[in-house]
C-alpha cells in the first residue's frame, strides 16, 4: 500500500513556532522549506534549524519532506550537506527543468549518503517542475531516478516563464497538470499540484482540489493549516463511493469463489478496471482513518 | 346608621396629619411631571458632594464594578476626588482591575488606599503589586466568591460607586438605554447589582440622566441614595470591543475542534443542554462548531450563561439557544440583545455563581469551556500569574463554572512560544484540579483520572485521548524544563477559593 500523500504542509524553515507543531495539523507530509519562503540572509539560519528540528523533535509518522534551494546555487549543496545526515523521507528538488537536474542531485546525495553511512537509496526524491522547459520534459523527469517518490508542480515560476499570470479557473495550468499527471503516472509515481495561496477563498481552492483530483494528482501542497480538512474532504471517498467499492469488492469476490471471472452488479459488468479503482477507494480510505494522539 | 360620633376620641383623628398635618405640611407638589424630575433630591452636582453625603471616612470600603473593562473612567474619578479630601485607609473593592487602573498605583502609595480586593488586576497596577507595592497582600476573589463574601458580610460595602450608562433622577439605572441609541452601553450590570444591593450607601455615576421609569432597570432606585452626572464614564471604545470576530488561527481552530468533538461525545450534548462559553479565540470557535452539531442534530441549548459573546446571540436568535443568562456583556452584539431580546436575561454575581446560594446558574451546567494559562499534572489552573511570578490576569467565574458544570473543559495549546502550558505544579493554583475534567490541547485531549467514563466515551469516539502526564513529558521534550521563577517570602496576593477559604497566595517576585 503507498502511502497517502494528499497535503503536503509547507513550513517555512525560519519558523520555528510552525516548525515545532507542524505534525498537528494532520496533514499527510510536512515539507519543510528552504528555498523560497526564506530570505538569502536567513538560509543558513533555517538549513540549522530545521536539521535539528528533524534530530530532535517528534514527528510521529509523518512523512517529512525537506525543500532545498536548487544546485546551482552553493546553498543547494549546503542544504544537502546538511539534511541528508538528518534524513528526512524526502529531499525536493525546485525548479527541476531536467533529468540530468534530478541525477545531479542524487549523485549528491548518493555520496552524502555514503560519508554518512546511511544505506544507499533510502533518501528519498521528489522533483517539482516549475517552468515550460520542465513541463515539456516532465517524462523524462519522472523517469529519471528511483528514489523519486512523485513529481509536483510549481505554478508561480511556471505561469511568470508563460508570461501569464495565475486565473481561478487555472485555464494556464491546464498543459502543465495534464502533462505532469500523466508523466508521473506513467513512471508509477505520485502527481501533486502546486498551492493554492488564497487562503481565505475556502470555495476556490475546494474547486481547485476537485477539479486536480478527477484530473489524477493524488494530492497537493498546503501553505495554510486551515487548508488541511477541506483538502482531505475532497480527497477521501465519500460514503456512497465506499459503499458501491465494498458491493463490487463482494461481488467480484463471489464470482472468483463461484471460479467465475466476470461479475456483474445492478446489470452492469465489472472488470479489471472497475476493481482496481473500487480497491483504490477502500484502499484511501482506510489510511484516511482518524489518527490518534500516539502516532502525532 | 352608624353614629361615628359616640367612638371615643374620634375628634382627634384627622386625615390631615403626619407630614399632611394642616397646619405644618407642605404644599404637595403640583409640578409638571418634567419639572418635578429636575428637583430630584437624589442627583447631587458632584463626585465631591456624593462622597461627602455619604460618610465616608478613614478606612472604609469603597466598591466598584468593571463593566466598562479597559475603558473605565469611574474609578480613577472616584479615587481622585477622594484623594484630594484627604480620606486615607481605604479598601478597594472592585468586581475586577484591569489596565486601565495603573493611575491608583500613586493612591497606594499616598496611603489613601492600603487594601484591594478584586478579582484581578493588569498592567502596570499588577506589575507594581507583584513587585511589593502593597503592605497588606491584595485579596482576590473569584466573581461566585465575592458574591457569597458580599452576602455573608465577610466584605462589607460601605459605599458603592457604580458607573451606568444610563440613569434617572432616581437612580433607577442600566447598561443600556431603551428609549434611545445615545450615550454608551456595556449590556448587563450583574456585578454592579450585588454592591447596590448591599452597600451601606449606594451612588450611581452617569453621563447619560435620562427621564424617569428608566425601565428596564439593572439596579432599581430602592437600592440607590445618590446620582450623580458626569461628562463620561468611560471611554466606549474600551467598554465595548466591538462584533466578536472568528479566529483565523489555526492552532485555535485545531484545538476548538478536539474541544467540539469531546463535548459530542461526552454525553452531556443532548436536547435541553446548558453551557457556558469563553470569549477566547478557542471558545468563540467551539461555539460556532457546536452551532453546526446543533443544527445538525436537532439540538437546542436550554440557557447559556456567562459573559455573553454575540456568538451565543447569533444562536438565541436563530433559536438554538432558548436563553441567555447575562452577568456580563462582553460584546456590543451581547449588549444590544439583552436590551431588545425578551429571552436575555440580566442575572446578578450570585444568581451567577455565588457559593451561598443553592440555585447558583453554574451549578445548573451541564458543561463549560474554560482557558488557562497554566494547567499542571494534578489539573490545577492557573490564569492568574504569567510565566515569569508577575500577576497578569483575573479569576473571573473560572473556579465557580468549573466546580458548577457537569464537565468542565480546559482548552488551552500544549506550549506557548517557548513556555509549557503543561507542567508540574501551576505558579498559582486559580482552579482547582478536581473540578476540572478535560484539558484539550493542540496535542492531544486529557481526562482527569476521576473521570474514567468520559476517557472511554471520548476514545470510543476516535478521539486523541492521553494522560496528563503524556501532555506534560510532550510539552517538556519540546521547550526543555523552564527554570523556577525566583520568589521573595513575602505574600503579595491570596487567592480565595469560591467558599472563601484561602487556595493559594502569590509572592513578590525577585527583581
Amino acid at each position: 500500500m503507498s502511502k497517502l500523500r494528499r497535503s503536503m504542509l509547507f513550513v517555512p524553515g525560519n519558523n520555528p513556532g510552525m516548525i515545532r507543531d507542524a505534525h498537528i495539523y494532520g496533514s499527510d507530509s510536512i515539507m519543510f522549506d528552504l528555498e523560497d519562503s526564506v530570505s538569502v540572509t536567513e538560509k543558513d539560519a533555517a538549513r540549522f534549524l530545521v536539521y535539528k528540528a528533524l534530530t530532535k523533535l517528534h514527528y510521529g509518522k509523518k512523512e517529512l519532506v525537506v525543500r532545498i534551494n536548487d544546485l546551482s546555487s552553493d546553498l543547494g549543496i549546503a542544504d544537502l550537506e546538511a539534511i541528508v545526515r538528518a534524513q528526512p523521507d524526502v529531499i525536493r528538488l525546485p525548479k527541476t527543468d531536467s533529468a540530468r537536474d534530478v541525477i545531479e542531485c542524487e549523485r549528491e546525495i548518493e555520496r552524502i549518503e555514503r560519508e554518512v553511512g546511511i544505506p544507499v537509496g533510502k533518501t528519498g526524491m521528489m522533483a517539482a517542475i516549475e517552468s515550460a522547459n520542465g513541463v515539456l520534459n516532465a517524462k523524462e523527469i519522472a523517469f529519471s531516478s528511483k528514489r523519486l517518490i512523485g513529481i509536483a508542480l510549481g505554478a508561480e515560476d511556471y505561469v511568470t516563464d508563460l508570461k501569464t499570470t495565475r486565473s481561478p479557473e487555472g485555464v494556464e495550468l491546464m498543459f502543465a497538470r495534464s502533462m505532469i499527471v500523466n508523466a508521473a503516472k506513467a513512471a508509477g509515481i505520485m502527481a501533486l499540484d502546486t498551492v493554492y495561496s488564497d487562503v481565505n477563498n475556502e470555495e476556490g481552492f475546494m474547486a481547485e482540489a476537485t477539479l486536480i483530483r478527477k484530473m489524477g494528482f493524488d494530492g497537493k501542497s498546503v501553505i495554510n493549516p486551515r487548508q488541511i480538512a477541506p483538502l482531505h474532504a475532497v480527497f477521501t471517498p465519500s460514503e456512497k463511493d465506499l459503499k458501491k467499492a465494498r458491493a463490487i469488492m463482494e461481488a467480484i469476490a463471489e464470482a472468483n469463489a463461484r471460479g467465475s471471472g466476470v461479475a456483474s452488479l445492478n446489470g452492469k459488468m465489472i472488470d479489471k478496471p472497475v476493481v482496481a479503482r473500487a480497491q483504490y477507494l477502500l484502499e484511501m480510505a482506510e489510511r484516511a482513518k482518524t489518527i490518534t494522539v500516539e502516532e502525532v | 346608621m352608624i353614629d361615628f360620633d359616640s367612638i371615643p376620641r374620634i375628634k382627634e383623628v384627622s386625615a390631615c396629619h403626619g407630614v399632611y398635618d394642616a397646619n405644618n405640611c407642605e404644599r404637595k407638589n403640583v409640578d409638571r411631571f418634567d419639572d418635578r424630575q429636575k428637583h430630584s433630591v437624589k442627583v447631587l452636582p458632584s463626585i465631591e458632594e456624593a462622597v461627602r453625603r455619604s460618610g465616608l471616612k478613614d478606612g472604609m470600603t469603597v466598591s466598584f464594578h468593571h463593566h466598562f473593562r479597559n475603558g473605565d473612567y469611574i474609578v480613577n474619578m472616584v479615587m481622585d476626588v477622594i484623594a484630594k479630601m484627604g480620606i486615607k485607609n481605604l479598601t478597594v473593592a472592585a468586581s475586577s482591575l484591569t489596565d486601565c487602573h495603573w493611575p491608583l498605583i500613586e493612591h497606594i502609595k499616598n496611603g489613601v488606599i492600603t487594601h484591594i480586593e478584586t478579582s484581578g488586576l493588569r498592567g502596570k497596577l499588577a506589575e507594581a503589586v507583584s513587585h511589593g507595592l502593597m503592605d497588606f497582600p491584595v485579596i482576590f476573589r473569584s466573581h461566585g466568591g465575592r458574591a457569597a463574601a458580599i452576602e455573608s458580610g465577610e466584605l462589607h460595602i460601605d459605599v458603592a460607586f457604580l458607573g451606568a450608562p444610563s440613569c434617572d433622577p432616581y437612580g433607577n439605572a442600566n447598561g443600556y438605554n431603551r428609549d434611545s441609541e445615545e450615550g454608551s452601553c456595556c449590556g448587563s450590570l450583574g456585578y454592579a447589582k450585588l454592591d447596590a444591593l448591599y452597600a451601606d450607601q449606594c451612588v450611581i455615576i452617569t453621563d447619560h440622566l435620562v427621564s424617569f421609569p428608566n425601565t428596564p432597570f439593572g439596579i432599581p432606585e430602592s437600592q440607590v441614595e445618590y446620582v450623580v452626572v458626569v461628562d463620561n464614564i468611560g471611554d466606549p471604545k474600551g467598554i465595548m470591543s466591538g462584533a466578536t470576530r472568528f479566529t483565523k488561527n489555526p492552532k485555535e481552530l485545531l484545538i476548538a475542534n478536539y474541544a467540539t468533538k469531546a463535548i459530542e461525545a461526552s454525553g452531556y450534548f443532548e436536547d435541553n443542554f446548558s453551557m457556558q462559553m469563553g470569549s477566547g479565540g478557542a471558545s468563540l470557535a467551539v461555539a460556532r462548531f457546536l452551532r453546526e452539531r446543533m443544527i445538525e442534530k436537532d439540538i437546542k441549548c436550554r440557557f447559556a450563561l456567562g459573559g455573553i459573546t454575540g456568538q451565543i446571540v447569533q444562536m438565541h436568535e436563530e433559536g438554538l439557544v432558548k436563553k441567555i443568562l447575562d452577568v456580563q456583556s462582553f460584546d456590543l452584539i451581547a449588549a444590544n440583545s439583552l436590551k431588545n431580546n425578551r429571552f436575555h436575561q440580566q442575572i446578578d454575581a450570585s444568581y451567577y455563581a455565588s457559593y451561598a446560594n443553592s440555585g447558583a446558574a453554574v451549578s445548573q451546567l451541564d458543561f463549560v469551556i474554560l482557558s488557562a494559562l497554566e494547567v499542571d499534572t494534578d489539573f490545577n489552573v492557573n490564569v492568574m500569574t504569567g510565566s515569569d511570578g508577575v500577576i497578569r490576569g483575573a479569576v473571573g467565574g473560572h473556579p465557580d463554572a468549573a466546580a458548577g458544570a457537569s464537565m468542565t473543559v480546559v482548552v488551552c495549546p500544549l506550549l506557548r512560544g517557548r513556555i509549557p502550558t503543561i507542567c508540574s505544579h501551576v505558579n498559582t493554583i486559580c482552579t482547582p484540579g478536581r473540578t476540572v475534567d478535560v484539558v484539550v490541547t493542540d496535542q492531544g485531549i486529557a481526562v482527569n483520572p476521576l473521570r474514567p467514563e468520559l476517557y472511554e466515551r471520548f476514545a470510543a469516539a476516535g478521539l486523541p485521548v492521553t494522560t496528563i502526564e503524556k501532555l506534560h513529558e510532550r510539552a517538556e521534550k519540546i521547550a526543555g524544563i523552564p527554570a523556577p521563577i525566583e520568589y521573595t517570602d513575602r505574600i503579595v496576593g491570596v487567592l480565595m477559593y469560591r467558599d472563601n477559604t484561602v487556595l493559594d497566595v502569590i509572592r513578590q517576585v525577585k527583581d
